[in-house]
């Protein structure tokens, strides 16, 4: 019995973490996730850090910065990205992405395009040799302009 | 001296499947996707917490090491479930487990209790299977 109802908390926090990982580019309030789970607030919060090794809270903040990395890499603006990613303006997505990356976003961005800029100029600086010589990619090749 | 592990490879049957399964089921990062000419792609992954390591997602096909015959072995054997690629640890077994059923990905082994904590085992999209652990503390 006892096994019956730890898999049934595991499967309510599971699909408050989803829900989290689905919905992380809407305005989610973290009291509505906790009722849908049927949790009181403060006991919802220590199940899923039990779990996650973070609060819903601080595992909302990380998913809306890891899709942010994602979007700028992928060379979307910054303003769009903070929409995109659930921030309530492009300040407070700048001050949370600058204390959880280390950097600007503005900067992590241009760093991200010179690294891809960089790779399709030469392929070979990212891939190991054996590995390029098992698909048949050969820096002849690429010197002829056929990669 | 060797110092550490930085590349590995899984044999995928393809890799627009294969990054699907991986990021957004698995939760790995790309750490590199570089187009490679004529429709080729070097991909690698990592998982969440160790962002070192680069999984690459290696298409099997035919290169200068893969003849035609070796392609059509290597898919035979990669879609039957012959390789068990590796062994990959969460904090907890039970949650992890319940996240990646809802998210589809297929199970041959529910976690079941072992000497050295509990594991259980998944397949991916290509058919490779991999052990997901949770270690004794």
């Amino acid at each position: 019995m006892e096994q019956f109802e730890k898999l049934y908390l595991y499967k309510r926090i599971v699909q408050a973490k989803l829900f989290i990982d689905h919905h992380y580019a809407e305005k989610i309030d973290l009291d509505n996730i906790s009722d849908q789970a049927c949790f009181s607030k403060f006991h919802f919060i220590r199940l899923f850090k039990s779990l996650y090794g973070r609060t819903p809270h601080n595992y909302l903040l990380k998913i809306r910065i890891e899709r942010s990395r994602l979007l700028l890499s992928e060379g979307h603006c910054v303003f769009d990205v903070s929409l995109m990613t659930g921030f309530d303006s492009p300040t407070s997505f700048t001050a949370a992405f600058k204390k959880s990356v280390g950097e600007a976003p503005s900067r992590f961005k241009e760093r991200q395009r010179t690294r891809q800029r960089n790779i399709r100029s030469n392929p070979f600086c990212v891939v190991p040799n054996c590995f390029a010589e098992t698909h048949g990619w050969t820096k002849s090749q690429f010197l002829r302009g056929e990669i | 001296m060797i110092t550490k592990l930085t590349h590995l490879c899984i044999y995928v049957l393809d890799q627009e499947s294969a990054y699907d399964f991986y990021v957004n089921k698995l939760g790995f990062s790309v750490h590199t996707d570089a187009p490679m000419g004529a429709g080729a792609r070097w991909l690698t992954v990592c998982p969440p917490e160790q962002p070192e390591l680069e999984i690459s997602l290696f298409l099997v096909t035919e290169g200068d090491i893969f003849d035609k015959e070796t392609v059509k072995t290597m898919t035979a054997l990669v879609k039957k479930g012959t390789f068990g690629a590796a062994v990959f640890t969460c904090h907890d077994l039970m949650a992890t487990y319940e996240e990646l059923e809802a998210k589809g990905v297929v199970f041959k082994k529910a976690p079941t209790r072992e000497f050295y904590g509990f594991e259980a085992l998944f397949v991916d999209d290509s058919g490779n299977w991999f052990s997901l652990s949770q270690l004794n503390a």
